[in-house]
């Protein structure tokens, strides 16, 4: 059984992110970039599969400027098998419905069975791309998922998924699409020997256009700004009945 | 699991310039040696933190074709203002012609230093340095003969206690023929090399200070790229020396910042507050008032010149930039003179290579850093031994009517660990709250440097007595490292109705201050789980 | 250009991020729909009563209590013929459905909208809420999940009309299997009413108690900053902020925060903010709606003993 892990590479969760006045759009120049912290999990969790002997294949797959390999080259370190890099010329707004089309096309030519992925990357925040590229492939789908078992058979997987009321339990019969929550697992580090050793594990390099995918924005971004703290009225209060009385006429107790 | 380990001719500990200069010129004299060089920041730059107004002259003799389409050098130094600020609201702008030599800045840059190391670091790779961000050399490994033959990164994945957890990485050992050593100011291997190897044999103790930093974005009527102020006096008085500067660089941007010596005796002195205060005054506040905080950052900066230069080489391999204290503190400008010791440095070890006959010496006192630290070498000391005033004359004359050619050298013995007064033979230095537009406080500072540590990881300040804190140096000293350190990495707090000796080294910023400045030279800065620290852009 | 709201049902009673929907969808169209997935007809009730929709379309199948995404989508994707707009409440449930929807009718969704500028323009956050974007659809058919906190929770007093439609249920090759409900005694942290939090001002373990005694009287979940976490007075789980959880309760009470402004990115968005401290000048005072500055325990004390 392959397993492909689509990856992205985003602005490092722990930067502040700021606009540029210039630009006046998300400044990332000299920014320090990282895989997104849910691909990392799905990464683990992947890699745990392979070395448990049920995945023959691991593959991490992204799409982006030539800076992306660095992202892949970390994936592989993290001891994926081999990387497959969609390149695009320039830096492109790609939204997820095309990013599911782009990943749609890789996962059938290399047929794979089992996508797992990051539910949510922290940049856009749109938590999208899993469940679109499940809709295009007809893919089984379990979102937010924190915990993950295969069938002896490898036919399905049972995922418990962190949902709003509790955990839910279901059955997927491959082929199936995961997105991974934060309390999967915990992602082990690229280390140094790893690192070395990944320079030399295949990455194979497409050219975005060559896939004939139409990549024009469905979604335009007219304009962003810092959200920032604002400031609030401060109203000062001496005596808990005083505080009981204020908040029942918010309206919030 | 086992550590691995792997050879290459050199191995290059950090990636500021000195590092990436030493790398480069390396494989430029002979492209077959395998270099590479670890960098304990995230990224290349994410730990660096300097002004900066940039010499480029060596920039352009390392890389002769590729400097000139560096796009780091952008804005050159258009004016040169020297200002004495006499109180908080009053400054005497001094005259060109009475500005020491060594701060006309023409043809200098304006610069981020972090955005130039980015840049030679690119060039490196291209060159086939291999480059591994995220990996301190945790310590350096010598055989019998007491030679070093290499370093060893830190293990990852240890928890608070020193357990390994889940995710334990064992470290690497990385040997090679040669290793260089080039952490920046007071690094923690070069500390324990320069004692080890007796590098400072007959020098005068090294002298730190402490550089602040912000970069702030300001609307185009209130930026003039290519300007540079700098300036003397206030806030800092009562013996405290150092000076502050602002410069106007590209995209809108100004840095700003104030450099405290570490040699100052009053243990209330709060240097954060200082640099806070700074900005308060008018010929400062006048370019910040309506721009926007974008990033904050403090580093120790090396600044005893060549009377405490170490012996740069040693069996097995070479110190160099800062870590060997080759700054020149009469420009405080240092990146130029760690671009020059890491060529310095790479020569040498090329002959050492070959085995060709070479002395280290010979080749330093006939290099142009040598010429340049030799005039400059009465600078500091004089500001230290003769204070302020009298120390700034001092150096007026003897740079600008003197031409640096005196033929005596002034030494300051003393070591900045030892100048604190007693608390109770000292007045308080008292400091008003942050106004939240021009002054701050640590917190939202610490968010703009984009520090970030591993939290369940064992604290890497580590105190060699840990009952000091709470009795000799509080008191004493009330504890100065509640005021030195920039980054609110230690505070004394109540917990369970006791004293408690805190230490927030999730904060940290790695400036070294704490390392330098501990009147009981208790606390010694390790490094951290690697890609800890900040994460500087563009400082 | 009439909408249509996916309405996610807590028992019988309608989400309030269903809630939020209509008011949201009112501004794009005055023709609103509703669509409810359910196992039992006798849930339209609550549904019908909502104020400001027209008909309510309900698809009832047993297979529909837990529902199947890959079902639900291809439902969904069915009855959107005729609609311009699909709007649900920003919870797990939409953001689980309405993405596959969109692959299904080649639509491009947008999450989390605060804030509706025309027909097709919209704000939404980015960055954790760090940065807003205004983002315009090109698309044909608009998909959109809005933030429950950033609109108004439409009330009660209409009588739409329950159409039961008869859809043949696809097939899928996923089975729910069980449904474990969120057992604490205290609500969800990020999705709680009310969260009390405390920070190092409580000074140790023990002391915390007295924010878990409070947040019990209140119903509210228990938070805690950063500094807190960090000096072990609580586990990790309950850490509010740029490194913990993002939050934007009705009510944010913060007990001994200083307001670092890691704690500030994690809860700014609270409707209304009270801080409790002894430090004038904490960063965090300045954030809040109501202020009382006093010793901790004493005020900790009182509101514990007052009788609600």
């Amino acid at each position: 059984m392959k397993i492909i892990i689509p990856i992205k590479r985003v602005l490092d969760p722990y930067t502040q992110a700021r606009v540029n006045k210039q630009t006046e759009q998300v400044d990332l120049t000299n920014a320090k970039m990282a895989m997104n912290p849910f691909c990392e999990i799905a990464v683990e969790e992947a890699l745990t599969l392979k070395e448990s002997g049920a995945a023959s294949e691991t593959i991490a797959v992204s799409i982006g400027t030539d800076k992306t390999v660095d992202t892949l080259r970390t994936a592989l370190a993290m001891g994926v098998d081999r990387a497959i890099f969609i390149k695009t010329e320039s830096e492109l707004d790609l939204q997820p419905l095309h990013i599911g089309k782009i990943l749609a096309n890789i996962i059938k030519r290399e047929e794979a069975e089992l996508i797992i992925m990051g539910k949510q990357a922290v940049d856009n925040d749109n938590n999208q791309t899993g469940q679109i590229l499940s809709g295009l492939l007809d893919f089984s789908l379990g979102t937010f998922i924190s915990k993950f078992d295969l069938s002896s058979d490898a036919s399905s997987v049972e995922v418990s998924r962190e949902i709003d009321s509790g955990i839910e339990t279901r059955k997927l019969n491959l082929p199936a699409i995961v997105t991974v929550d934060l309390r999967l697992n915990e992602p082990r580090y690229a280390s140094l020997p790893n690192i070395m050793k990944a320079r030399s594990k295949p990455l194979e390099t497409i050219e975005l256009d060559s896939l004939g995918i139409d990549t024009s924005p469905r979604i335009k971004v007219i304009s962003v700004v810092e959200s920032g703290t604002k400031d609030r009225a401060s109203k000062q209060i001496n005596s808990a009945e005083e505080l009981f009385s204020e908040l029942n006429q918010m309206g919030v107790l | 699991m086992e550590r691995e380990s792997i050879e290459y001719d050199v191995v290059v500990v950090g990636g500021g310039p000195s590092g990436l200069a030493s790398a480069c010129k390396l494989k430029q004299l002979n492209p077959n040696l395998s270099v590479c060089l670890l960098e304990k920041g995230a990224e290349i730059g994410s730990h660096i933190l300097s002004g900066a107004v940039f010499e480029p002259q060596t920039l352009f003799d390392l890389f002769p074709e590729d400097a000139k389409n560096c796009p780091t050098l952008k804005t050159p130094v258009v004016k040169d203002d020297l200002y004495w600020l006499t109180s908080n609201n009053k400054s005497i702008k001094i005259p060109s012609w009475l500005m020491p030599k060594s701060l006309h800045n023409k043809g200098n840059f304006i610069i981020s230093l972090g955005e130039l190391c980015q840049w030679i670091s690119e060039k490196a790779m291209e060159l086939g340095v291999d480059i591994f961000p995220g990996f301190p050399a945790q310590n350096y490994l010598t055989d019998e003969s007491g030679r070093v033959i290499g370093i060893a990164t830190g293990d990852m994945g240890i928890d608070k206690d020193g357990n390994q957890k889940g995710t334990y990485t064992p470290g690497m050992d990385i040997l090679a023929k040669q290793t260089i050593f080039a952490e920046g100011a007071r690094g923690h291997l070069g500390k324990r090399l320069i004692k080890e190897f007796n590098l400072d044999e007959g020098k005068t103790p090294q002298h730190f200070a402490i550089g602040f930093k912000e970069v702030w974005e300001v609307d185009n009527d209130k930026h003039s790229p290519g300007d540079v102020v700098h300036s003397m006096g206030w806030p800092l008085k009562g013996g405290t020396s150092g000076g502050g500067f602002l410069y106007h660089f590209e995209n809108n941007r100004i840095a700003v910042g104030l450099i405290i010596d570490l040699n100052y005796s009053n243990p209330s002195h709060n240097t954060f507050q200082e640099f806070q205060q700074f900005k308060q005054h008018p010929s400062i506040k006048q370019y910040l008032e309506s721009g926007k905080r974008v990033s904050y950052g403090a580093r120790a900066i090396t600044k005893g010149g060549i009377n405490s230069l170490v012996k740069m080489e040693f069996d097995g391999g070479m110190i160099v930039g800062c870590d060997a204290g080759t700054l020149n503190p009469s420009k405080i400008k240092g990146s130029h003179c760690a671009l020059q010791s890491g060529i310095l440095a790479a020569e040498y070890i090329n002959k050492v290579l070959l085995e060709e006959n070479c002395d280290f010496d010979d080749l330093f006192k006939n290099s142009t850093l040598y010429k340049e630290l030799y005039e400059s070498r009465n600078f500091s000391a004089a500001m230290h031994k003769f204070g302020f005033y009298l120390g700034a004359m001092y150096n007026f004359i003897e740079s600008n009517i003197f031409q640096n050619k005196l033929p005596f050298t002034i030494k300051d013995e003393n070591r900045d660990c030892d100048s604190l007064s007693l608390s109770k033979a000292s007045s308080i230095k008292e400091y008003p709250a942050p106004d939240n537009v021009l002054s701050f406080d640590i917190t939202s500072s610490l968010f703009l440097s984009g520090t970030n540590h591993e939290e369940d990881q064992p604290v890497h300040l580590k105190l060699t007595d840990v009952s000091i804190p709470l009795t000799r140096n509080k008191k004493l000293y009330d504890e100065p490292a509640q005021r030195y350190c920039p980054a609110g990495v230690y505070e004394i707090i109540e917990k369970d109705g006791e004293d408690y000796f805190q230490i927030n080294a999730q904060n940290c910023l790695h400036c070294k201050t704490c390392d330098i400045k501990d009147p009981s030279q208790n606390i010694n800065w390790v490094p951290p789980e690697g890609g800890g620290g900040p994460n500087y852009i563009g400082m | 250009m009439s909408a249509l709201i996916l309405i996610e049902l807590n028992g019988s009673e309608v989400n309030a991020s269903s809630r939020a929907a209509i008011t949201a969808a009112s501004k794009l169209s005055d023709s609103i729909d509703a669509l409810v997935l359910t196992n039992d007809s006798s849930n339209s009730e609550s549904v019908s009563k909502l104020a400001g929709i027209n008909s309510v379309k309900m698809i009832v199948d047993d297979s529909l209590e837990n529902v199947n995404v890959e079902v639900a989508s291809k439902l969904i994707a069915d009855v959107m013929s005729g609609y311009k707009y699909l709007v649900s409440g920003s919870s797990t449930y939409s953001k689980n459905i309405l993405p596959r929807v969109g692959a299904l009718l080649d639509v491009q969704p947008i999450s989390d909208v605060c804030e509706i500028k025309s027909n097709n323009t919209f704000v939404r956050p980015l960055y954790a809420g760090n940065i807003m974007a205004t983002v315009e659809s090109s698309d044909e058919t608009i998909i959109m999940t809005v933030r429950a906190t950033a609109f108004e929770h439409s009330g009660d007093g209409g009588s739409a009309e329950v159409e039961v439609l008869s859809i043949t249920i696809p097939e899928s090759n996923s089975t729910f299997i069980s449904l474990q409900e969120s057992q604490s005694e205290r609500p969800e942290l990020t999705t709680a009413a009310r969260i009390v939090s405390g920070g190092r001002g409580l000074g140790s373990k023990e002391n915390f108690t007295l924010i878990e005694q409070l947040a019990d009287k209140l119903d509210a979940a228990v938070g805690a900053s950063r500094a807190a976490v960090d000096a072990g007075f609580i586990s990790n789980d309950y850490q509010v902020g740029q490194t913990g959880k993002v939050v934007a309760p009705q009510l944010y009470l913060a007990v001994g925060i200083s307001g670092a402004i890691q704690h500030l990115a994690g809860m700014k968005d609270s409707q209304v903010i009270v801080v409790i401290n002894n430090d004038p000048d904490a960063p965090m005072s300045r954030m809040a709606d109501l202020v009382w500055q006093t010793d901790l325990f004493g005020a900790l004390k009182e509101l514990n003993e007052y009788q609600v």
